[in-house]
């Protein structure tokens, strides 16, 4: 009895999760369009539905209508594998994310978390670096010399902003003693946020993340003027839409991480001194944590307007002498501090 | 030298505050966030229109006299004149008892202006001597099929109730003596 009412409890919020990634990841791409129009005083798409509010679905019917080419040349398998990969593991990292405490439904204490894994850093860092194989097998497969060398730029990119990114996150389980993301956000309970107490671990965490997910100041992989469109060159019709679409949902999960991890999560000041019931602070919660989400994704957005893209040596450079040496100091500083 | 407007290019390295990118990112973000919130530039087309010139040279207008009969007298003026090669046209003559219509002996059968190839500069009508053609303040349509921009003396016709004010076009000084 309590086993199907544990699966059932899991089927609808897998699903509720995914569903959500993917509206908000299809208005990501929505909110993008128009922020840059803002940003560039225009006025943006506006002519499907009120204010434009339908143009993702224009835009995902139009990738659907579109043939999917597959070149002569390129290895058939593999050239649909890779947009899969892509789009899997980009869903795959919200399994573990706390999106708030519990509800109380019918007696029973409903966790809102998938799976409250012990090791949650550990998977979620193994399922972002997913990610690139998404890239490298569709660049690989497409058996086109731009998509090849716009993969190996992508893929030595993101090696590389991975190390100090998981530097950085040793700093953040040193400074909190668990691996488990669940625990990660209790613990920042009462505005005690890791921001606070890993400042430095935050900025290089941030500036990894906008690596991981391609976006600018790191968007390398996508240049027309030397790599014509990058590592999906070749690609068309919904494939392509997978691609684009992976890079929305990799950044509404980098966002989701980073405020799980520095923003205390669904936490919010006087949490339990307002006195209402434990369902409705438990929704409060999550509300405030789309909240703290929406905002770094809007700070993901309004970067890419903003600041121009690094070189590529710079970009090497930034990644291996600055940020690498960085998150060590800042994970030695840490375990000193801890063991005194 | 010789112009004195020489620049001595200056490669200088970054000081530290500088390679820290910070100071200029956050520079960079203020001035993105004060546009988020300036007035748009965008004129919405359809539902809005820009202001246009008296003089904008837009869709040909075909006259018609005081009477109501054409003007045009197919002299083919404006067709030489037309540096795109946009006009053409088949002359008649006009038969007894068709003086209301045509003002003019020999008058324009048909008279055809492709758009597509126009590109507005108005010499045609600087050229017709019998102030048949002007250009007028209005946009072509726009539209999918472009048989629809071969627009044919029937379209580009002024009708006798619905006279079209060329007069902001006559006042243009290269005009005003013929005027
Ligand atoms: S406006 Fe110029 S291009 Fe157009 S029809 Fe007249 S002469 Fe030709
Ligand atoms: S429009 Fe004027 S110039 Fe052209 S054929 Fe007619 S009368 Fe001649």
């Amino acid at each position: 009895m309590l086993d199907l009412f544990f699966i059932i409890q899991k089927l609808i919020l897998v699903s509720a999760v995914l569903a959500i990634t993917l509206v908000i990841a299809m208005y990501t791409t929505y909110a993008e369009r128009k922020l840059a129009a803002f940003f560039q005083d225009r006025v943006g798409p506006n002519r499907a539905g009120p204010f434009g509010i339908l143009q993702p679905l224009a835009d995902g019917l139009k990738f659907m209508f579109k043939e999917a080419f597959i070149p002569a040349n390129a290895n058939k398998f593999l050239f649909v594998l890779g947009p899969s990969i892509s789009m899997i593991a980009a869903c795959m990292a919200c399994g573990v994310i706390p999106w708030g405490s519990s509800l109380m439904i019918m007696g029973h204490e409903v966790p809102l978390q998938i799976a409250d894994l012990n090791v949650g850093v550990l998977y979620l860092f193994g399922v972002v670096s997913l990610g690139v194989y998404g890239i490298m097998i569709g660049g690989w497969a497409s058996n086109n010399k731009y998509a090849l060398l716009s993969t190996i730029r992508a893929s030595s990119q993101m090696i590389s902003y991975e190390i100090a990114m998981g530097i950085a996150l040793i700093a953040l389980t040193l400074s909190t003693g668990t691996l488990s993301l669940k625990e990660i956000v209790s613990l920042q309970h009462g505005g005690h946020w890791n921001v606070w107490v890993q400042p430095l671990g935050f900025i290089i965490f941030i500036i990894c993340a906008f690596a991981e997910t391609n976006r600018m100041p790191f968007d390398l992989p996508e240049c027309e003027t030397e790599l014509v469109g990058g590592y999906h060159t070749e690609y068309s019709g919904m494939q392509l839409g997978f691609y684009l679409f992976a890079e929305y949902i990799n950044m509404f999960v980098s966002s989701t991480v980073m405020a799980a991890l520095y923003f205390g999560g669904f936490n919010f000041p006087f949490l339990n001194s307002l006195g209402l019931s434990h369902n409705l602070v438990t929704l409060l919660g999550v509300g405030v944590f789309f909240a703290k989400i929406f905002a770094l994704m809007f700070f993901f957005i309004w970067i890419r307007w903003t600041i121009p893209r690094f070189r590529y040596d710079q970009l090497m450079r930034l990644g291996w002498k600055v940020l690498m040496p960085l998150a060590i100091f800042n994970m030695l500083v840490t375990a000193v501090l801890i063991l005194l | 030298m010789l112009t004195n407007r020489s620049k001595v290019v200056v490669n200088k390295t970054l000081t530290f505050s500088e390679s820290l990118y910070f100071p200029a990112i956050f520079r960079g973000l203020m001035i993105t966030m004060s546009h988020l919130f300036k007035r748009k530039v965008t004129v919405r087309y359809p539902e809005q229109t820009r202001v246009f010139s008296p003089v904008y040279r837009g869709l040909h207008v075909l006259k018609r006299d005081e009477k109501g009969a054409e003007r045009c007298t197919a002299c083919g003026l404006c067709a030489v004149a037309c540096p795109a090669e946009a006009i053409t046209m088949v002359a008649a003559e006009r038969e007894p008892g068709q003086e209301a219509l045509f003002r003019e002996e020999k008058y324009a059968a048909q008279y055809e202006i492709n758009m597509l190839r126009c590109i507005f500069c108005g010499l045609c009508e600087e050229a017709c001597p019998k102030e048949a053609i002007y250009l007028t303040p209005r946009l072509v349509p726009s539209s999918f099929k472009r048989e629809d921009f071969f627009w044919k003396k029937e379209r580009l016709l002024e009708t006798v109730e619905n006279r079209v004010d060329v007069s902001r076009r006559l006042m243009r000084p290269a005009q005003k003596g013929a005027a």
